[in-house]
């Protein structure tokens, strides 16, 4: 099931919980390594083991993260944050207690331009964004009788992203979640790695009918780990949803899980069964005080964000408001795109076409090798050059795409292949002439046909005379030449 | 002078002037143990292969000329505090198996200054409790009487010194662990201000109260472990960032002109008439030295038992949640599921009174009872603590009773609750503003020792030191042994 829009007089109303894992090198209240992918429980310290006597002590660069993101998102930064524990127990949960933040959470109240498909800009409420300790996990995967605890991940920084319930479908929340994992790996605060956890949501999803005042009595859907599966997950929640009201029945405020492979949420948990998790301040760490001018610092210390960036680009470069965001949506993109205009000179025209070319053949081939920007086979300046032999007419577009390939495949400069393959386009008018003339001569019934009226036959002329220069024919000189053939003397 | 009645100073005095090395002065404590503690019970575990390989370091160490004036000095460290490849119990059967895998920050500072590791001693089972009855290894006995209580929880540290088993011993206090023994014994034992020693490696009870201390039979005793003992540890971030003072330096301070505030609330109902008596005398002592005594008010101090039956669960309902059988500790035998692995190691590894603590805690913050029960608490606990400031506006240091009864039977007021916890009714409110406060012997109703309480502003630590020591100047009761131990 996979529909995205919603039944008439039904309105969707959805909320999102987005865990952002914090890039620090080690974890938020204990000395040890965050890498991803090692050993079980080999990045465990006696605090990660919530050993008796250890305490925690806070990660300075996990604050300066979260600071980092509550001002891109022009958000209130708390002077006194508090963490707090939260307590439940489950065996990957060492302590018995998750520590967070509570009552009062380092980033309050801000909000986020999203751009939507239709072009539309939608501001979304950010309710709050707290820092808290991710749990280990439980492996049951060859265990007989038994579970497995790994506590690599136990302590590991997590930004606790809170959107207000402002998304109305699975595609805006789809395009929200988009924006702030563009957001985050901008700030370079997160890796935004979906298939490692390092980012991963939430959704509280209800449906209320339109016109209606109160909010429906909403369902959360956890830990849905890729952008398609978080529509999917939305959009058969909502239709599940309005099947049970239209039938009668009610809501249960609960937990659901996304089952990806059968496309459907399934209870978890009611409220019922939901813990009293007893928050209460946390003894063993300080309330979180900022100063200003360490707030200051970090303002000082942002990047360009993705929205400022995409603005510079429309109006520095004369793209689209959607090419432009398409270019921005990495960092890593949006400095490569930057990095072969800057070679290009100031030729608007030329900035749109390499817009294309990177949005197009260049990331086309870069999917197809599941390569990551930096490994890229073909540099900023090698497409620059390429680029260039297009617009000073040494190749057609066309025969840039091939040459593309060959600079791809074995890495060489534009200039190099084009030699080599002998691909430099035809301009010598009298070579042009020439092949023209012989498309003309061995094509005599055609030709008689299209000086009888029949003008559609003019892109056979095209084809075949480029086909007989082998492509290389400047495309618009051999428009203009074909037109004065092909009327005759 | 036998070498157990000696003072830390003499003894160091001694190992100094070479008329016995650290080896001999440990096989002196050793023996001791060995012939006190079947009918004390107050060391769960004896290190004596660690004690004497401590001594010969600390002799070779003393022979290098590296040797500072802690270096050969046997203690004990009370139960709670890890020591690295020696089981530590909290004197639980949850932890009963239990080897931490490293030292606790105060038992690696004293080792760094070179003493000499006898043993670790019982407690009431994670410092809950008044009495040391609640130990899983059994009662500690007061060494002036084996049928009385010697206090707790740091009842085996407490009963250890008395009886000159070993000449100090380490001790926590979250509301009132190190004072009330040490009175109830007849020794000196100093609570620090919070977070002037790390926790760090010190089993959680309370963390907003819990704090390591030293017992001793003198405050000089106690200004000496002190100071090594204290200061900032990037391992504690409730630890904090304060040069240390020169407590034994400090010790020369005179009382002349130092303000005194003798405490109304201390000493309204409650309080035994004998031992009213000699903490009054104690008073007057104090006012004889020099000391200008006035009377003071803290009158939200009676709330303070209340509060931190409150604040005190609260905090070790979370704390003692590690404890769940799946990392270390107690397991109980062929769980069936995971929740029969949680309800039966815990049911079996923590006894009644720490049952009793996680029940009371968990229920005041659950949902619809935290404001009334915990906020109202930490409210309360701010108005305390502004009592006391505002009292340490008019003087130097506070006065009162320890406790408001010598030592009384083991079993007397096991079974209920409510009684034994007001006998913490004096030394709770030190521990709810976070103040440094010491308790000194001040004499004896019957054959059973009495003490006196000092109370000082934050980091007072070396002019309550001082204050005792002018005391213990003019006073013997803290070199009193008791017969059977002399």
């Amino acid at each position: 099931m996979s529909l995205s829009t919603t039944p008439d007089g039904w309105e969707v109303v959805i909320g999102l919980e987005i865990h952002a894992q914090l890039a620090t090198r080690s974890k938020i209240f204990s000395g040890s390594a965050t890498a991803y992918g090692a050993m079980p429980n080999t990045q465990a310290s006696l605090v990660d083991l919530g050993y008796p006597g250890t305490l925690p002590v806070l990660n300075a660069e996990a604050v300066r993260m979260a600071v980092k993101f509550g001002l891109a998102t022009g958000s209130k930064i708390t002077e006194r944050s508090i963490f707090a524990r939260k307590n439940y127990f489950y065996p990957d949960l060492p302590k018995g207690y998750q520590i967070s933040q509570y009552e009062h959470p380092i980033v309050a109240t801000g909000s986020i331009v999203v751009l939507l498909d239709d072009g539309v800009r939608k501001t979304v409420g950010i309710t709050r964004a707290h820092l808290e300790e991710d749990a280990g996990k439980s492996l049951h995967e060859g265990l007989e009788h038994a579970s497995g605890i790994d506590l690599n991940r136990a302590g590991t920084p997590l930004l606790e992203i809170v959107s207000e319930p402002d998304l109305r479908s699975a595609k805006e929340a789809v395009a929200y979640l988009k924006t702030i994992h563009t957001l985050v790996r901008y700030l370079e605060i997160c890796d935004g790695n979906m298939q490692e956890g390092s980012f991963r949501c939430d959704a509280n999803v209800s449906v209320r009918r339109i016109g209606a005042e109160k909010f429906g009595t909403r369902c959360e859907i956890k830990n849905v780990n890729s952008f398609r599966y978080v529509e999917k997950a939305i959009n058969y929640e909502v239709l599940r949803q309005i099947d049970v009201l239209e039938s009668g029945g009610s809501i249960v405020q609960e937990t659901r899980l996304y089952d990806s492979v059968k496309d459907e949420t399934r209870s978890m948990r009611s409220k019922e069964e939901a813990n009293d998790y007893r928050y209460f301040p946390d003894p063993d760490l300080l309330p979180v005080v900022l100063a200003p001018e360490f707030i200051a610092d970090v303002r000082a210390s942002l990047p360009e964000l993705p929205h400022e960036k995409a603005a510079r680009f429309v109006s520095q470069y004369g793209l689209g408001d959607y090419d432009a965001g398409v270019l921005t949506a990495s960092r890593e993109l949006a400095d490569f795109y930057e990095a072969v205009v800057g070679k290009l000179g100031s030729d608007s025209a030329l900035a749109k076409v390499a817009a294309n070319w990177v949005m197009g053949e260049f990331s086309a081939l870069l999917n197809r090798d599941g390569l990551e920007i930096a490994a890229s086979r073909v540099s900023a300046d090698a497409l620059a050059g390429l680029l260039t032999r297009i617009a000073d007419n040494t190749i057609s577009g066309k025969i840039a795409k091939e040459v593309f390939e060959l600079m791809w495949s074995d890495q060489l400069e534009a200039d190099a292949v084009i030699e080599a393959k002998g691909l430099r386009q035809i301009t010598d008018t009298s070579a042009i002439e020439a092949a023209i003339e012989a498309v003309m001569a061995a094509n005599p019934g055609q030709l008689a046909e299209y000086r009888s009226g029949k003008d559609k036959l003019f892109g056979f002329f095209v084809g075949q005379t480029m086909k007989a220069t082998g492509g290389k024919a400047n495309p618009a000189q051999l428009n203009e030449l074909l037109k004065i053939k092909l009327a005759g003397p | 002078m036998t070498l157990h009645a000696k003072s830390i100073a003499e003894l160091s005095a001694g190992l100094r002037a070479g008329e016995y090395s650290s080896v001999e002065l440990t096989q002196h404590f050793l023996s001791r143990i060995a012939a006190a503690n079947a009918a004390l019970n107050a060391f769960v575990t004896v290190t004596a292969d660690r004690a004497l390989a401590d001594a010969k370091a600390a002799d070779r160490r003393r022979a290098a000329g590296d040797a500072g004036p802690l270096t050969g000095v046997p203690i004990a460290h009370k139960d709670i505090f890890c020591t690295d490849g020696i089981r530590t119990t909290c004197s639980s059967k949850m932890l009963a198996d239990f080897v931490a895998p490293y030292d606790a920050t105060i038992v690696e500072r004293l080792s760094a200054a070179g003493t000499v590791l006898l043993g670790k001693t019982n407690m009431d089972e994670f410092a809950m409790g008044s009495s040391n009855e609640t130990s899983f290894f059994g009662p500690v006995k007061n060494p002036w009487n084996p049928a009385k209580v010697p206090g707790g929880s740091s009842g085996g540290s407490a009963a250890a010194v008395a009886a000159r088993l070993a000449p100090a011993a380490t001790g926590t206090d979250t509301g009132g662990s190190i004072r009330q023994p040490a009175a109830l014994v007849g020794i000196s034992g100093i609570k620090p201000t919070y977070g002037r020693v790390s926790r760090y490696g010190m089993i959680a009870f309370a963390s907003s109260l819990d704090q390591a201390g030293v017992m001793a039979p003198s405050a000089e005793d106690c200004a000496y472990l002190l100071a090594p003992m204290s200061g900032f540890d990037t391992r504690d971030s409730t630890s904090v960032q304060r040069p240390v003072g020169d407590y034994v330096e400090e010790l020369g301070q005179s009382l002349k002109g130092m303000r005194i505030g003798v405490l109304r609330e201390f000493f309204a109902e409650g309080l035994e008439s004998g031992t009213g008596a000699r903490v009054q005398a104690a008073v007057d002592e104090f006012r004889r030295l020099g000391a200008e005594v006035v009377e003071v008010s803290c009158p939200n101090l009676p709330l303070s038992v209340p509060t931190y039956y409150v604040v005190a669960p609260a905090e070790c309902s979370s704390n003692l949640s590690r404890f769940d059988g799946v990392r270390f500790g107690h397991r109980c035998v062929d769980p069936k599921d995971l929740m029969d692995l949680y309800k039966r190691s815990r049911g079996e590894g923590f006894g009644a009174e720490v049952k009793r603590r996680i029940m009371t805690g968990t229920y005041v913050l659950s949902a619809g009872y935290y404001d009334a029960y915990y906020l109202k608490a930490q409210k309360v606990r701010s108005l305390i603590s502004a009592d006391f400031k505002n009292a340490f506006d008019k003087v130097d240091l506070l006065i009162g009773p320890t406790a408001p009864t010598p030592a009384f039977d083991i079993g007397a007021k096991f079974d209920d609750p409510i009684t034994m916890y007001l006998n913490d009714i004096y030394t709770i409110g030190a521990n709810l503003a976070g103040l440094p406060a010491i308790s000194i012997p001040c004499g004896f109703v019957g054959e059973l020792p009495v003490g006196v309480q000092l109370i000082g502003p934050h980091f007072s630590e070396g002019r309550l030191l001082a204050a005792a020591h002018a005391y213990q100047r003019e006073t013997d009761f803290h070199r009193r042994i008791p017969a059977a131990y002399a």
